[in-house]
């Protein structure tokens, strides 16, 4: 908490949201069974799409966001006025070439960007609307909810198998569920700097960010939706948290090293560090944009995961006798999702005998290199879509 | 799949002509694991010439990007760490080609090849050749030559070996030597290829299919 008092964004009465956006939005009357035991009679994937879906419906690629991503891959996204998230890498000739393929993107279970969750209305065992929103009445999901709903979405589309799956971080979790629970919809998998299950170490970044949304008295036990407040200061912790795993330390010293806000040197008075500077403003424009019960569920999904784990312990087998394709990539300065996941996930892939190609990319941009430019990356990633492509006469 | 080979001929054209007299030991249709694939271009012409089901392990993270790129199936990894985590038998063949004397565990890789593949397919350069013979027996230092290259303070490969040495470790191991020859640097078989003493002498690199007793 050290230096937030001195920031004029934290508090909650001034925190000026984003505008309320309507979102392009599948509904579904089926219900949707999720791994706690609890059902949703009536739920919504809102998604965007780009590319064309071709005669043979065999163009599909699924991309998957991460924790705070949405599904504005690659447009401005309507909320933040920003551009999509992995804009450099979609659009003709890139490596998610538009030309050639039809790109999906869903806003997880979960999310806040208008798909089924936290934020969204809450409904009865019938499936009828309550008049107020999940809140933590939302039941406790998965990662393999979340590609059970993608999966429903991806039928509603007509398509009955995808090209590939791609995503990283939480978006690579879910692609590996995908492989694993829908081997025969899923030609090819693109798990990128990301992890089978999450690590002690994982836990407790993602525990520190909800003990500070929880100790944010404005949280009021997740009912701050009732006279419309947000629980600014603690998101914001969280958010700040999480960014430092999200950057290696070169990548921050790098860009920050010592250097002060509007100063030369240290006084010892009011001097704020460009890192700080940088971290509040990460944390403010977040709060602005993410719902706080949607960033617990949604780390609460990914500290669930453990793939191994719902294959009697064995990785390996939750890949037995795949036909899938798999693409892992890693990043050298990613701790968060270090190389070493990939590697697990790679030899189980090599036990299960599946096709998989693996490098890692040296980089010291840390977990977040895998939105950012990395030419080799790009490269390998349009290569083997390509190749995929070309087996499926795409 | 029979376990009879025909005789080697040459085939590939724009090809390492190594890499040629090892794409002839392959059966059309096998699983093939290439242990220090480089660019891929043994996978790749396995893939389109023969219909293998053809992957690949390399360390050197900008080959492996290439290979990826070109769709070929390969991981970023090593012979001594990688081939514990393959099922028994999941290959048909596993290629191991002019990287035997540069792993950790000579002996424990050529185990995990025969694990998991039916056959394994060495090539290695031979320190038994009389270029190497001479240079240190006449000069008193480790030799250099077209094919040992590179001064012993930084060569990679730490564990050179002669024909002969590697005859008695497949006897040693019990594996079966389907073929053998030894060839000049460029890959062209040699007239000596029947006699393995001077094969030895003469051979710059060799070319050994092996199989479990």
């Amino acid at each position: 908490m050290l230096g937030l008092k001195a920031t004029p964004m934290a508090m909650s009465a001034s925190v000026a949201p984003f505008p309320q956006v309507d979102h392009q939005r599948a509904v579904f009357g089926a219900a949707l069974p999720l791994d706690c035991g609890a059902t949703l009679a009536r739920h919504a994937a809102a998604y965007r799409t780009y590319g064309k879906l071709n005669q043979a419906r065999s163009n599909a690629v699924l991309v998957c966001h991460a924790l705070t991503g949405d599904q504005y891959l690659a447009e401005t996204n309507p909320v933040t006025g920003k551009p999509g998230w992995w804009d450099n890498i979609v659009g003709p000739g890139r490596p998610l070439d538009t030309d050639r393929y039809f790109l999906i993107c869903a806003n997880v279970l979960g999310g806040c960007m208008g798909s089924t969750g936290p934020r969204e209305e809450m409904t009865d065992a019938e499936g009828n609307g309550l008049g107020r929103p999940w809140g933590t009445d939302f039941p406790n999901i998965t990662v393999r909810d979340m590609v059970r709903q993608q999966k429903s979405l991806i039928e509603h589309l007509g398509i009955a198998r995808l090209l590939a799956v791609v995503g990283g971080s939480l978006g690579g979790m879910q692609a590996l569920q995908w492989a694993a629970c829908y081997p025969e919809s899923v030609f090819a998998c693109v798990p990128i700097a990301t992890a089978a299950q999450h690590s002690a170490q994982n836990i407790a970044f993602d525990e520190v960010g909800r003990a500070a949304i929880h100790a944010d008295p404005d949280y009021k036990g997740g009912r701050y939706w009732e006279d419309g407040r947000v629980p600014a200061q603690g998101l914001s912790v969280a958010r700040m948290v999480a960014h430092i795993t999200y950057l290696s330390e070169e990548a921050l010293q790098r860009k920050f090293g010592r250097k002060l806000r509007g100063a030369q040197t240290l006084t010892l008075l009011e001097d704020v560090f460009e890192v700080q500077s940088y971290l509040r403003h990460q944390g403010s424009t977040f709060v602005r944009r993410f719902d706080a019960n949607s960033y617990l569920t949604i780390t609460r999904a990914t500290d669930y995961l453990d793939i191994a784990a719902e294959h009697e312990g064995s990785l390996a087998s939750a890949f037995a006798g795949t036909a899938t394709r798999f693409f892992v990539a890693s990043f050298s300065s990613d701790w968060l999702y270090p190389t070493s996941e990939s590697r697990h996930i790679v030899r189980a892939l090599n036990a299960a005998a599946a096709n998989v190609s693996f490098v890692e990319f040296p980089t010291d941009k840390g977990h977040d290199a895998f939105l950012l430019e990395e030419p080799e990356f790009h490269r390998a990633l349009g290569g083997f879509l390509a190749g995929c492509a070309a087996r499926l006469g795409v | 799949m029979p376990d009879t080979h025909p005789p080697i001929q040459y085939v590939a054209k724009n090809m390492r002509l190594d890499l040629r007299l090892i794409a002839e030991m392959v059966t059309p249709g096998a699983r093939v694991l290439d242990i220090g694939c480089g660019d891929g271009a043994l996978l790749a012409h396995l893939t389109t010439t023969k219909g293998a089901d053809a992957r690949g392990i390399e360390i050197d993270m900008a080959e492996v990007t290439e290979a990826v790129a070109n769709g070929l199936a390969v991981i970023h990894g090593d012979a001594d760490n990688d081939l514990a985590f393959y099922p028994d038998a999941a290959f048909d063949y596993v290629i191991l080609s002019r990287t035997l004397q540069a792993v950790e565990k000579p002996r424990e890789v050529l185990r995990q090849m025969l694990r998991i593949g039916r056959h394994a397919i060495v090539s290695f350069p031979n320190f038994g050749h009389w270029q190497v013979r001479w240079q240190l027996l006449t000069g008193g230092r480790m030799p250099m030559t077209g094919t040992w290259h590179r001064p012993w303070f930084e060569t990679p490969n730490i564990h050179p070996c002669t024909i002969r040495d590697f005859f008695d470790l497949c006897a040693l191991e019990g594996y079966v030597v389907e073929q053998w020859l030894a060839a000049d640097e460029n890959g062209l078989r040699a007239p000596w290829r029947r006699a393995s003493r001077l094969a030895n002498l003469f051979g710059e690199q060799a070319l050994f299919l092996l199989r479990r007793a």
